[in-house]
């Protein structure tokens, strides 16, 4: 692919408001962000940072109450304002979702290989009973099913929440999206199935050409994974860049403090020495504080200029920027 | 390759392929009112054949006898096997059963899930009509509607049917607006699926248990409203027969030693009653692959 080429995903300067009874809630803020083909990009913020509306508005799904500006673009044309049957044609073949709640993203009457068969059938009907059948196996089997050919014939609520996760995998893929969005896809589980599942993901990046928009709470998930991080706080991107400078060389303060609040076990702690937390609480989206999102809660922050100027990305190092007034200072 | 072989055993030889039929079988009720219905059914459309006698053929000096072993349920006021009478009248009163059943649950069905789905005016539009046919006694219309149109049996089947499907919809539509919330919409939606597509595939498939008893439940009440009409003179006429018929031809013997010209016809409902009940209640959990035994 030559330089030339529109990266796959380009989202910019999107913003999302909704109203609501108590005014008008700023669920995102100007966020810009890029996934490259091949590509495994992380969304990372905490709860309520706006992360899963970006993907929501990625996807056309969020409702018509919300008030969209700014522009996403994948392969080059505009996904914003496009029509439901428009958008039908990219979803599920194009772009393909992984969901957090594996229990409830499967209807739990249809037995798995059927829903599975189902996502193909959507997109392509030509395929014989047998040949679904067989891709049906072969998708089960790539996302590490054991036994795919007997499972397929199985009802949900006899998986482990894992291969429920799985499936929701396999179900994503089935056509080969050139986009995988996955939404959380190991919070539901438990550690040592995370990183199954987060194998799963890796095996995909790998073996196809798909490129992957992962979003998670946890940057632990990312450091294996991703190749480029973007990171969100109160529905403004923070911090953006390939991996290694983000864990290595983070330049937000907010993403500092993130990193800090992650227990590790090769630093020592004792009895009386507690787990880092940044201070205070995430802004309501109602009423977000004047300056930069997060002068409130940052150790940095300096009267009469963090609460009145509002922070633009500037380049930090090579394809990493960070929205920060002070970053030269506390660099 | 990898560790999850062990997340779950592979259920072994079980033919999960024949799952829905497995639960059912297992329904032991559902089984018994199955094949009750089913020889009930048999005997009343083959009767020119199971029964003992020919239809109306009558012996008016004999009258109205107890039952003997020559006439297994005694014989009617005009001297007619009673046996061959009910099987005869079953066939109209299954037939108006089993057709109003179904044609109003799929009435129901459908506009319940257009109600449940569309939402917005549309639903609303519907649920209002729905409320509408819900707040006339059903008896009046039946009776004014007969009265006009006729009393054709399929004309009784179109009216039953006009007033079963409102309470139906009502349940489905219900079910619908839950079911539409559920992640697995939003999977459906996002994988490209079309509104039509969801709505067969992945709805219709999750309120097949309701409709399983929709229909039976409208077996029942359907078989019990053409009864009472004919009761009341305003359903089938002789010379054709329906067990309401019958059972309001015998209404006079109430308390006299004839008394078993009306317990027989209403007998004949009451099994019919019960044992399509029951297979209501095993189709509804046979269709629930949740439902473990």
């Amino acid at each position: 692919m030559t330089a030339q080429n529109p990266p796959l995903l380009m989202v910019e300067d999107l913003s999302i408001a909704f109203g609501t009874e108590e005014g008008t809630a700023r669920a995102v803020e100007q966020v810009s962000l890029r996934v490259e083909s091949g590509q495994v990009v992380g969304l990372v913020g905490e709860s309520g940072s706006g992360k899963s509306v970006v993907s929501a508005a990625i996807l056309g799904l969020l409702p018509n109450t919300a008030r969209v500006t700014g522009s996403v673009r994948f392969q080059g044309t505009e996904l914003l304002g496009r029509t439901e049957s428009q958008l039908r044609e990219l979803r599920g073949n194009e772009i393909a979702v992984v969901f957090q709640d594996a229990l409830s993203a499967l209807n739990p009457v249809l037995k798995v290989g059927d829903q599975l068969a189902e996502a193909i059938r959507v997109h392509d009907r030509s395929l014989t009973k047998k040949q679904l059948h067989e891709r049906v196996v072969e998708l089960l089997d790539l996302v590490g099913i054991s036994a795919p050919e007997q499972r397929a014939g199985l009802y949900p609520h006899e998986f482990s929440g894992g291969m429920r996760q799985r499936v929701l995998i396999a179900m994503g893929i089935a056509n080969e999206p050139r986009l995988l969005i996955a939404d959380e896809p190991t919070t539901a589980l438990d550690v040592t199935v995370q990183a199954q599942i987060l194998e799963v993901l890796e095996r995909i990046r790998d073996r196809t050409s798909t490129s992957i928009l992962l979003i998670t709470h946890d940057l632990g998930v990312l450091a294996g994974l991703a190749d480029r991080v973007v990171v969100m706080y109160a529905g403004s991107k923070v911090e953006d860049g390939p991996v290694e400078p983000i864990f290595y060389r983070t330049a937000h303060p907010y993403t500092r403090g993130l990193l800090a609040s992650l227990p590790r076990v090769d630093r020592r702690t004792d009895r009386t020495s507690r787990l880092y937390r940044i201070p205070g609480q995430l802004p309501n989206p109602h009423s977000r504080p004047e300056g930069c999102v997060f002068h409130p809660r940052c150790p940095h922050a300096q009267a009469a200029r963090c609460d009145r100027e509002r922070p633009q990305p500037s380049v930090v190092g090579d394809g990493h920027v960070a929205a920060c007034l002070r970053i030269e200072e506390i660099g | 390759m990898n560790p999850t072989g062990t997340a779950a055993p592979v259920p072994g030889n079980k033919p999960s392929g024949r799952g829905f039929l497995r639960r059912f079988r297992r329904h032991r009720f559902a089984m018994a009112g199955l094949a009750i219905v089913l020889v009930l059914a048999f005997c009343c459309y083959f009767a020119n054949i199971v029964a003992p006698f020919a239809q109306n053929d009558q012996h008016l000096l004999l009258g109205a006898t107890p039952p003997s072993w020559r006439h297994l349920l005694g014989t009617d006021q005009l001297g007619r096997d009673y046996l061959t009478e009910i099987l005869y009248a079953g066939r109209l009163s299954l037939t108006i059963g089993l057709s109003v059943a179904v044609l109003s649950t799929v009435v129901g069905t459908v506009l319940g899930v257009i109600a449940g789905y569309a939402g917005r005016w549309i639903g609303e539009v519907v649920m209002r009509i729905t409320d509408l046919f819900l707040v006339v006694p059903p008896l009046a219309v039946l009776a004014v509607a007969l009265q006009g149109l006729g009393r054709s049996y399929l004309i009784i089947v179109l009216v039953l049917a006009g007033i079963g499907w409102t309470v139906i919809a009502r349940v489905v539509r219900g079910e619908v607006l839950a079911l539409r919330e559920r992640a697995y919409v939003d999977a459906a939606l996002v994988l490209g699926a079309s509104h039509l597509r969801i709505v067969l595939r992945h709805l219709l498939p999750n309120l097949a248990g309701v409709a399983a008893v929709s229909v039976s439940v409208n077996v029942a009440t359907s078989i019990i409203l053409e009864s009472t009409l004919s009761f009341l003179g305003f359903g089938v006429r002789p010379p054709q027969s329906s067990w309401g018929n019958m059972l309001s031809q015998a209404s006079g013997y109430v308390g006299t030693p004839q008394g078993y010209l009306l317990y027989f016809p209403g007998l004949a409902i009451l099994i019919t009653v019960l044992a399509v009940s029951f297979v209501g209640d095993g189709l509804r959990d046979a269709f629930d692959p949740r439902r473990k035994q």
